[in-house]
């Protein structure tokens, strides 16, 4: 389409169809976070469902954690991406159930996180893994597998501190919920 | 204040003891005896404000008044007799070992209240409880670890998980209590039966103070206070003078 062409479904415009869809999840996976610019919305998995209703364009999204204050700026960008590519008054609505996993990163996700020197959530998130806390976690710099927690949390609530006890270099862990 | 229904009280209970705690937790800001455990303490505030605005957002949807309650107007525009906050979240830090005494017996009673929350028939509690029960199983991880490791540490930090038991113990009678308004909930079918909350509650207690090395005290005695009527400590108050302050100073204030 044409740079300034709305997709709309009122008399003076063009009507959204299936193709459009499409478009749009282009667009998502332009939508960075805000925290880690090398994972996009779709790369995290918290976008859950794409479609029209009422003429408009809407987009579900689930919040990573209760707390994270990116989740309103990451709605934010998403409404102004689609606007930017011509998709008139996109609504974003929020979702809780089912509650966002790390298992839901996908595989792209996961080797950008390793590239940007975060290390990827390791296994799946069952509640065994969850309470025990025991986790081998692999050095993002040099590969190591001998690395040791440093703390629980780390600089943002989604990841946790590790330090790589061969190439001695501290990394974030994105743990796994 | 409006009479609320027994299930948007609870819901206040569950929002206004999330947001106490985590308030507690941010006055460590700039002062945690260690940087990592500065920025673990603000990661569970944080993700304890985020679950106190989940269960305000579904109270403020209940009461629906004309005022146009929401959840911001739950946080900073009710008085401390309003709060439904736990007694034992609003009391002062003390040191580390009050800190994490307290965040324990909290940690623990959230675990098992939401692990039970997660089955009930009202979906908006189910999917709240179920989002928090992820977050906060890593709180009462850490937690209890460090409950483990002052406990069983040196002499000198024994003794005070010795005094910060003592000074908070008998605050936890409200976690263990039979209550008829939840009774009520439950057989109405708005949420499960709590009766093995206290039990569940204990039983994590009993198994950590055992490797903590830690007595577990008497079971703890119902006294005057209580927050199911807004009968506070006098250190809530304080607390929501500080909290509150600015949008009471400057309602409706925002950058």
């Amino acid at each position: 389409m044409q740079a300034g062409e709305l997709i709309i479904t009122d008399q003076q415009g063009r009507s959204g169809g299936a193709a459009d869809i499409q478009q749009a999840y282009k667009v998502l996976e332009e939508v960075m976070d805000p925290e880690v610019p090398v994972v996009s919305v779709m790369d995290l998995g918290i976008v859950r469902d794409v479609g029209w209703a009422d003429g408009h364009l809407y987009v579900v999204v689930t919040p990573t954690y209760s707390g994270c204050p990116a989740t309103e700026y990451i709605e934010t960008s998403i409404r102004d991406a689609l606007q930017n590519a011509g998709f008139l008054h996109p609504k974003v609505a929020q979702r809780l159930d089912p509650a966002w996993t790390t298992d839901w990163i996908t595989e792209q996700g996961r080797s950008r996180l390793k590239a940007y020197g975060i290390a990827p959530p390791v296994g799946s998130s069952n509640k065994r893994s969850l309470l025990s806390g025991i986790t081998q976690v692999e050095c993002p710099n040099c590969g190591s597998q001998d690395t040791e927690q440093l703390s629980e949390f780390g600089s943002t609530a989604c990841k946790s501190l590790y330090r790589c006890k061969s190439c001695l270099e501290p990394f974030d862990y994105f743990k796994c919920i | 204040m409006t009479k609320y229904d027994e299930l948007t009280e609870f819901l206040l209970r569950l929002g206004d003891s999330a947001l106490i705690q985590a308030q507690r937790l941010c006055e460590w800001t700039g002062r945690a005896p260690a940087l990592e455990e500065e920025m673990g303490m603000m990661n569970v505030g944080l993700d304890l404000v985020g679950q106190a605005r989940n269960w305000y957002e579904y109270a403020a949807e209940r009461i629906n008044d004309d005022t146009d309650t929401d959840a911001d107007t739950l946080a900073f525009r009710r008085d401390e007799r309003a709060f439904r906050n736990l007694l034992l979240v609003e009391q002062p830090n003390g040191d580390f070992a009050v800190t994490m005494t307290k965040q324990f017996f909290y940690d623990a009673w959230q675990f098992h209240l939401l692990t039970m929350l997660k089955g009930a028939n009202d979906e908006r509690i189910a999917a709240i409880a179920a989002k928090s029960l992820k977050e906060v199983t890593y709180h009462l991880r850490r937690s209890s670890q460090w409950v483990e490791r002052l406990g069983d540490g040196t002499e000198e930090s024994h003794q005070r998980m010795e005094k910060a038991v003592d000074a908070v113990w008998r605050f936890t009678f409200e976690l263990v209590e039979k209550n008829d308004a939840e009774l009520a909930l439950s057989e109405s079918g708005n949420i499960p039966a709590l009766t093995e909350l206290p039990g569940k509650w204990l039983a994590t207690v009993n198994e950590v103070f055992a490797k903590a090395t830690l007595t577990v005290p008497d079971a703890p005695n119902t006294f005057y206070l209580s927050a199911r009527t807004g009968m506070h400590s006098e250190h809530l108050g304080t607390l929501l003078a500080e909290m509150q302050f600015l949008q009471r100073a400057y309602p409706d204030a925002s950058w």
